[in-house]
């Protein structure tokens, strides 16, 4: 669009000529690390503050869980080796179809203490729409990849590479109508983060 | 173009007593909210230095940083489009969905586009545009524009959502109940988010050094929106950008604390590149941000990151409501923008202001907020943007107040004081002070009178 | 020590008896007080409502008469405020530099310079609501903020009430939400002044204090107006009356 040329031009030109002489960037300091058991229950408090579940007791069968936690549950779409699930991202023909999916089951390479968060990227969604189309998701969480800080999650790597994260913090909700938080509002139901150590794969 | 009286409308808000002091109460929880938030976060002050000299320097490099972000961006494969003004920014989304024959639009909230005035732009070009956002589409629904930059809808009570549900949506008027309401508008609304060809977010920060927009929801509809159609849009205003995801770790950790009270929304999402099968659009906005960068004394106003603290604890806001200030952003980040887009329109919004500084001191960016409105005023007063009625008894208070003589047989009687103590001298002054409040009792003699009579010798003897 | 007095235009007069109480308490402490009795007004009332240029002559009057003396003491938060920080109308001289650099609030004067702590000659067995108002809290540093959820909790004014004996403060609800008053504010926004006047008055009266006590004359000329619209009778009394010695 040839307009848009133009546009750039005198948007650039007007910044240049307005902009304040330049002030120096600061140095942002690191957040002193608290003791990694604070971690997992500081993760924990977070997110049942936000209406998020977390379950610490060890779940030997995925599947089985899921159905009992789940009991309507008929599609289940899995994208980790713990859980077999119907289907998979990939049997999706359509990103909205991710909407039929009952429950998603996920792993997050990384949980924030400070905030009770979890990071989603594409990579561990494959198809993104499984994480907010879907009705309610699962997402495994690594006990040892919890940070203490929001500072120390945007170090992960995931935040230049990856075409899409989300820094997830319990189900969808909304404060609009009277100011009383209800949830869900348009995406997930609920929120379940089981800390479940990654499989060693070989 | 006649000035948005704010005065009245406020007066008009307050005849509710009910609602308004509904709102009150509601915002001023959010103030509290803020309050223990900040108290969780032991530097919070260093926190606020930090995000103010991060701004600061951003936007007084800014042509660096948009050079940088726009290059970013399109080696992630994203296009990226500058627009100067509000119309060139809807004739951009209005081509761009044209050229596909997209007649349906989903859309997260944003005020840039609101500020834009796009909806009806796009409406008048038979292209049909749904909120995703529960607040902003309660407020489609009722076709008035936002009252919070936050919660949108925050004036209306649950019933008055039930109500427009009812009419809107077929569900039962007299369920009041939130969750109800939040799932008949999630029911009506998947149907179009499933269908839609396009979808459109805002942005909360742009980041230059990998060219990703950030936007923060509680509801999850930017990434319903952004990824669900294989088109996205996202519209930012320019003084959104951050230098770096470092530095961005900043702003989250104040944002929502400040807006809501919670650490962080439901979603905070990057969006880098556009998702497998869809493409990405990003337009860039000027619409007078590159005037006001230029403003010395008002240009720190673009440090804003619509968080609404000044907003929740704004006394006067929370009396009047958001819609009295007849504007896209109110309360006191309103009053200092809203001038620069209109400022005949907007000539008596910084009047709209007691001067008390709360907002300056809750502002997570350090935005000088009560100082900026004040400034204001005096702008208004070179730009001959001061009620005539007001400016005359000011001329009249200045020439009684700087003669000793005149000042002194003003004051010797109550009712030629009223006239021209300023406080009292502005309109009618019975109308104006006396309808809610006792005008105060004249006392028997002034202090000077008193000071003559009793203490003279006094004077003399200091040689006064 | 010579001092001279201040004495806004509002409490010359309405309330006289501040201006009164001001002088004679500084005098107990050992003050020489001069009174310029040209003295009209600081200029404030004309300046905050936008109209800077019409408080020009006033200011410079302001500067002329009083910018030769090492202490100006007002019993005025506000005016204090204005003088120091928003005296642009006047034009530069030394006069003016003068007084923006020596102007004091009361409260400010008597808790910082004086540093005074006691005062023997009060007592004040009463219940009392003390409202700071914005002027003294943010533009002057004299008492803490909520806001600034970190800051050590601290008031200049009730320090020096705590010198009386038998002073008991009360507290209530949005202890430092604004009045109302605002300057021209509450005749141009008149609705919502008297608004928020009566819900701090409400606020304090759930504490059931015996008066309504503040620093800022003009905020308690605000809220005396709501509470006797309202039929209240409660008293209102400036801190240096009771610094004085006042009785109820």
């Amino acid at each position: 669009m040839s307009y848009d040329n133009q546009a750039r031009n005198a948007v650039l030109a007007a910044v240049q000529a307005n902009q304040p002489s330049s002030l120096p960037m600061p140095k942002i300091p690191r957040s002193s690390p608290t003791p990694s058991a604070d971690l997992v229950e500081n993760f924990g408090k977070g997110l049942t503050r936000m209406a998020g579940s977390i379950i610490s007791e060890t779940i030997p069968d995925l599947d089985k869980f899921i159905r009992g936690r789940f009991p309507d549950a008929k599609v289940i779409c899995s994208t980790v080796p713990e859980c077999t699930g119907t289907i998979r991202p990939e049997d999706l023909t359509q990103w909205s179809g991710a909407a039929n999916i009952d429950v998603s089951v996920v792993r997050t390479p990384l949980g924030v203490a400070e905030t009770g968060s979890v990071l989603l990227s594409d990579l561990e969604l494959r198809v993104n729409t499984i994480a907010f189309l879907s009705h309610d998701i699962v997402v495994l969480l690594d006990p040892r990849h919890i940070v203490p800080n929001i500072h120390d999650a945007y170090e992960h790597p995931h935040f230049a590479t990856r075409p899409y994260c989300v820094l997830m913090t319990g189900p969808s909700g909304s404060a609009d109508i009277g100011g009383i938080t209800v949830h869900p509002a348009q995406g997930v139901k609920t929120l379940t983060v089981i800390l479940k150590a990654e499989q060693q794969t070989n | 173009m006649r000035a948005v009286d704010q005065a009245k409308n406020a007066e008009a808000f307050l005849e509710d007593n009910v609602r308004e002091e509904r709102l009150d109460k509601l915002l001023w929880g959010m103030r509290l909210r803020r309050d223990d938030a900040a108290r969780q976060v032991p530097e919070w002050e260093e926190l606020r230095n930090l995000a103010s000299e991060i701004k600061e320097h951003t936007l007084s490099n800014l042509s660096h940083y948009l050079i940088e972000f726009e290059a970013k961006a399109t080696a992630n494969g994203v296009h990226v489009h500058w627009a100067r003004d509000a119309h060139e920014h809807n004739q951009i989304v209005h081509d761009l969905l044209a050229e596909q024959n997209i007649s349906a639009l989903v859309k997260a909230k944003s005020m840039l586009t609101e500020e834009c005035e796009l909806r009806p732009f796009l409406e008048t070009r038979n292209i049909k545009v749904y909120e995703t956002d529960l607040g902003e589409r309660i407020q489609q629904l009722d076709d008035q524009p936002p009252g919070h930059i936050v919660v949108p809808s925050i004036h209306k009570t649950q019933k008055d959502v039930a109500n427009l549900f009812a009419k809107n949506y077929g569900s039962d008027p007299n369920n009041e109940d939130p969750a109800y309401l939040a799932g008949v508008m999630r029911e009506n609304t998947r149907q179009h988010i499933l269908e839609a060809h396009a979808g459109m977010t805002g942005g909360n920060f742009l980041v230059a050094e990998t060219g990703a927009v950030v936007v923060a929801t509680n509801e999850g509809n930017a990434e319903l929106s952004a990824h669900t159609p294989q088109l996205h849009i996202v519209s930012v205003g320019i003084e959104k950008l951050v230098p770096t995801t470092e530095s961005l770790a900043v702003f989250v950790r104040l944002l929502t604390r400040s807006a809501t009270g919670e650490a962080i929304t439901q979603y905070t999402s990057t969006f880098r590149a556009a998702r497998k099968g869809s493409v990405m659009h990003i337009i860039l906005v000027d619409n007078g941000r590159s005037y006001r960068l230029g403003l010395e004394r008002f240009w720190h106003s673009l440090k804003c990151i619509r968080c609404s603290a000044c907003i929740n604890t704004c006394p006067v806001y929370r009396r009047s409501g958001g819609l009295s200030y007849g504007s896209t952003y109110m309360g006191p980040i309103g009053i200092i923008m809203m001038p620069t887009f209109n400022v005949r329109k907007f000539s008596e919004l910084p009047f709209a202001s007691t001067l008390n500084g709360s907002c300056t001191n809750v502002c997570p960016v350090k935005i000088d907020i009560h100082e900026q409105i004040y400034g204001w005023r005096e702008v208004m007063e070179e730009k001959g943007q001061i009620q005539v009625v007001k400016k005359q008894a000011m001329k009249v208070a200045d020439k009684v107040l700087s003669s000793p003589t005149l000042y002194q047989i003003a004051t010797a009687s109550v009712s030629t004081a009223l006239d021209v103590l300023p406080h009292f001298a502005i309109y009618n002054r019975l109308n104006a002070w006396g309808k809610h409040r006792d005008v105060p009792e004249a006392a028997s003699e002034t202090f000077h009178e008193w000071y003559k009579n009793h203490r003279l010798k006094a004077n003399e003897v200091l040689g006064l | 020590m010579e001092v001279a007095l201040m004495i806004p235009c509002y409490i010359d007069v309405f309330y006289p008896q501040v201006g009164i109480a001001t002088l004679e308490l500084l005098e107990r402490l050992g003050v020489d007080v001069v009174y310029p009795k040209e003295q009209t007004c600081c200029g404030q009332p004309m300046a905050n409502s936008g109209c800077y240029e019409e408080a020009r002559a006033t200011e410079e009057h302001c500067a002329r008469l009083f910018g030769s003396y090492e202490y100006v003491v007002t019993p005025s938060g506000s005016c204090t405020y204005h003088i120091r920080n928003k005296f642009t109308a006047a034009a530069d001289s030394k006069e003016k530099e003068s007084l923006c650099r020596n102007t004091y609030d009361l409260v400010e004067f008597l808790h910082d310079v004086l540093k005074v702590r006691e005062f023997p000659w009060a007592t004040f067995e009463h219940k009392l609501a003390f409202h700071t108002s914005c002027s003294a809290i943010r533009g002057l540093n004299m008492a803490s903020m909520t806001e600034r959820v970190h800051d050590p909790v601290f008031s200049k004014p009730k320090a020096l009430l705590s010198g009386v004996s038998g002073v008991q403060f009360v507290d209530f609800e949005r202890v430092d939400e604004c009045c109302g008053f605002g300057g021209t504010f509450s005749v141009t926004e008149e609705a919502v002044a008297a608004k928020m006047g009566y819900d701090k008055l409400a606020f304090m009266q759930k504490s059931s204090p015996d008066c309504i006590v503040s620093s800022d004359m003009s905020c308690l000329m605000h809220l005396q107006g709501c509470a006797r619209r309202q039929k209240q009778n409660i008293p209102f009394l400036h801190i240096a009356e009771i610094l004085n010695g006042v009785s109820l």
